[in-house]
């Protein structure tokens, strides 16, 4: 096929439940290519030579290659490209941001629309799964014993990389299911959670052993891991939710996205009875943020039956940090887009949230970010009626990991002091990747944390380290 | 692993269970908590560790049977599985030798205090624990008590065993007594721990209180639990569960435990129906 005639087929929609539909349900949204659509979409990459969707990757998935076999018919061995370089590729193919990495830089984005490689990767990860997931050779034992802290996708990642090289790797999760907040919170619509149960299972199979139910900082510290294990990698992500302090913050009703995505996703509380967990929400939710954290907050207050659901967001629709098609899908799906609004008090009766009230924001000079920062209009409060109120503002490392880890160098939002080249921490034989090192980020670009850390921790262990441990040098 | 190694009745509805968790068992120190569940549709259940045998490798806890979870958890006989157990969570009681201590354990709290009266005495405090129940039938481990304790007071709501009275009584008769009290404990139902603060507070003894507000993940990640002490925002499960009962704001946990009822409601009475199909899943 030449050139013009790959570049003139159109981009191909992925299926998805209608919004009417779908807001009745918790089951996945995008429905997914057929073979057909699947191999018509792969027929239009251009397997350009200098493949700039590789280097979009933060893991560097082999892109051209896999999609190549893909339209060649050779399922086996797209798999076998695509997973060489991700051990998580149905996880990937589904919550990417893919419009900012491989498909941006994709030669077609800049004529048109992009291969839409974030649906071909899910569709041959899905493939494989329905087809029976082959275990790739895994190299002997080489008798060194990697920690692994948090289940995540940096620590998973990590795992799995050492796994592969012939280290025996332990990943210790504090939870009960592995997953980190592949399980705890993302909702079951965008990433089905047998997905990632199944994805775990294949990092297993490659004899990654995974202890749940242990919490590190409580039941064993970084030193004493030091004294069992030869090397130690956190990737405890960030678990504490940031609240506003402001007035009725604690009345019922009030819940830290966390713990409305933790009740719901990990505790199947959309199941109650069924399950035990039981989740309150009301006919009337607001949800503070509009990260991708706040969108899923927002459209499971509307999958558990909230009439009227409300993104309450400081600045404008040009700020928003969420993916857009999140925001698109929130929109399809009925929630409310409040922008330059801003709650200053919760207000509430007998112990229940009643009501919020906002001030009006207008937008000022940018701020060390870069955004334009809001600035409140005087005399412009309101109340707003609501029984719920989400509070989905980020998330900071939780601190719990660290207790009795002197040594271990913290930045002033609580985050890991470690080398991005590396991952290296100020503390030796530790290293840290994922959202506890940058704060709130993307599944990806933490797998791509633990993929760096994992090689830097083979390089010391086989006694091939770039020189002594980093302990001055200034973090990147 | 968190196998149930053995089972005893304690009261008509609470029941005591020795489980085998032997790195918990390691770590577990007075004070602190434990997250269950128990079977794999099941809740996050937080309970605070009634004894802990390193040698033995288990941990007791007590249980008070007054929703679905705690049934389910009170039909459990030995030889079953526990779906998960996690711990040792929350911060441990601070043990140091304070001179004399008063513990005060009412009803279910009876448990809790009971390895922090034996950590207290082994700091070599003197150590008075009051202990008390609604009636004498809900009343358990006196004589449990009385191996930790130097001075061990008895009491019931209804009179009908030992002597007739809350207690909070005879905490304000030490306290009036003339010896010096160096610190008090109290744990119980949030209702009686604040009581036992208002009792102790014009006294100016500091005292310690262990808060039992609605937990999912009990690591400091989801803020449910979240209390307010000296009109500062703590999460129970990481900053506590200990706190200083003077300083709590105790409508808030009163009011916060609250949150679920209606729903806990439902799961009892679908749990309770006996021919309840979701009753024989569960289990």
């Amino acid at each position: 096929m030449a050139r013009s005639s790959r570049s003139s087929i159109a981009r191909h929609s992925m299926a998805e439940q209608e919004p009417s539909v779908r807001i009745t349900n918790f089951d996945e949204v995008a429905l997914g290519y057929d073979l057909t659509t699947a191999v018509e979409e792969a027929q239009r990459c251009l397997q350009c030579r200098h493949s700039p969707c590789v280097s979009g990757c933060p893991v560097g998935v082999r892109i051209p290659e896999f999609i190549k076999a893909l339209r060649e018919g050779d399922m086996w061995d797209a798999v076998a490209k695509l997973k060489d370089k991700n051990s998580l590729p149905a996880v990937c193919g589904r919550v990417c941001p893919q419009e900012t990495q491989c498909e941006e830089v994709c030669v077609l984005a800049k004529r048109g629309e992009p291969v839409a490689i974030g649906r071909l990767e899910r569709f041959v990860a899905d493939w494989e799964r329905e087809h029976g997931i082959r275990v790739p050779p895994v190299a002997s034992s080489m008798g060194k014993r990697v920690a692994v802290i948090g289940s995540g996708p940096a620590g998973l990642t990590a795992a799995g990389d050492l796994a592969k090289l012939g280290y025996d790797v332990e990943v210790l999760e504090a939870l009960h299911e592995p997953g980190g907040v592949l399980v705890y919170g993302i909702p079951e619509f965008r990433l089905p959670k047998e997905i990632v149960k199944i994805e775990i299972g294949y990092l297993e199979s490659l004899g990654v052993k995974i202890r749940t139910n242990v919490v590190i900082g409580r039941l064993y510290n970084v030193a004493e891991l030091l004294e069992s294990y030869d090397a130690v990698f956190m990737g405890t992500g960030a678990g504490l939710p940031m609240m506003m302090n402001i007035a009725g913050e604690n009345l019922n009703g009030v819940y830290s996205a966390n713990e409305l995505l933790t009740r719901v996703n990990l505790m199947k509380a959309y199941q109650f009875p069924e399950w035990d967990t039981p989740v309150r929400v009301g006919a009337r939710v607001a949800v503070v943020g509009a990260g991708n954290v706040a969108m899923d907050s927002a459209r499971s207050a509307l999958r558990l039956g909230a009439n009227e659901v409300h993104i309450v967001y400081r600045r404008s629709r040009e700020e928003v940090p969420a993916r857009a098609e999140e925001v698109h899908h929130a929109e399809q799906e009925g929630v409310i887009f409040d922008y330059l609004t801003n709650p200053v008090e919760i207000l509430g009766a007998e112990g229940w949230v009643t009501g919020m009230r906002c001030i009006r924001m207008s937008l000022g000079e940018p701020d060390a970010s870069g955004r334009r920062s809001p600035v409140p209009i005087e005399g412009s409060e309101f109340e707003m009626v609501v029984d719920t109120v989400v509070m989905a503002l980020g998330t900071q490392p939780n601190p719990l990991a660290f207790s009795q880890a002197p040594g271990l160098e913290r930045n002033r939002r609580g985050a890991v002091v470690a080398d991005s080249a590396t991952g290296r921490t100020r503390l030796e034989r530790v290293w840290a990747g994922g959202d506890i090192v940058t704060g709130s980020a993307t599944v990806i670009s933490a797998m791509g944390a633990g993929r760096v850390a994992a090689m830097d921790m083979h390089a010391y262990l086989m006694g091939q380290s770039r020189g002594p441990w980093l302990t001055a040098a200034e973090p990147a | 692993m968190y196998q149930i190694i053995a089972k005893e009745t304690l009261t008509p509805v609470t029941k005591m269970f020795v489980i085998s968790a032997p790195e918990v068992a390691q770590k577990a120190q007075a004070g602190q908590f434990v997250v269950l569940r128990v079977h794999e549709k099941g809740e996050r259940v937080p309970l605070t560790i009634a004894d802990y045998d390193r040698d033995e490798g288990t941990i007791t806890i007590v249980v008070q049977e007054i929703g679905k979870s705690t049934r389910l958890l009170g039909q459990l006989e030995p030889g079953d599985r526990l779906a998960s157990f996690t711990g040792p969570l929350g911060r441990p009681t601070e043990i140091e030798n304070y001179g004399n201590v008063v513990l005060v354990g009412g009803g279910l709290g009876i448990a809790p205090i009971y390895p922090i009266c034996r950590s207290l005495r082994a700091a070599g405090n003197h150590v008075i624990a009051i202990i008390g129940a609604r009636s004498g039938d809900l009343l358990f481990w006196e004589e449990r008590m009385r191996s930790v304790t130097d001075e061990l007071i008895v009491v019931t709501d209804d009179g009908s065993y030992a002597r007739k009275a809350l207690v909070t009584v005879p905490l304000k008769e030490l306290l009036e007594s003339g010896q010096t009290i160096d610190r008090v404990w109290g744990i119980g139902p949030a209702i009686m721990m604040k009581f036992i603060a208002l009792t102790s507070q014009p006294f100016g003894v500091k005292t310690i209180v262990s808060l039992n507000s609605i937990m999912v993940d009990g690591t400091g990640m989801c803020g449910a639990c979240r209390v307010s002490v000296g009109g500062r925002t703590y999460f129970a499960c990481v900053d506590g569960p200990e706190f200083d009962g003077h300083l709590v704001d105790w409508d808030l946990l009163l009011s916060r435990q609250r949150m679920y009822r209606d729903d806990e409601a439902i799961a009892l009475e679908r749990f309770s129906q006996p021919e309840s199909q979701s009753n024989r899943e569960a289990r």
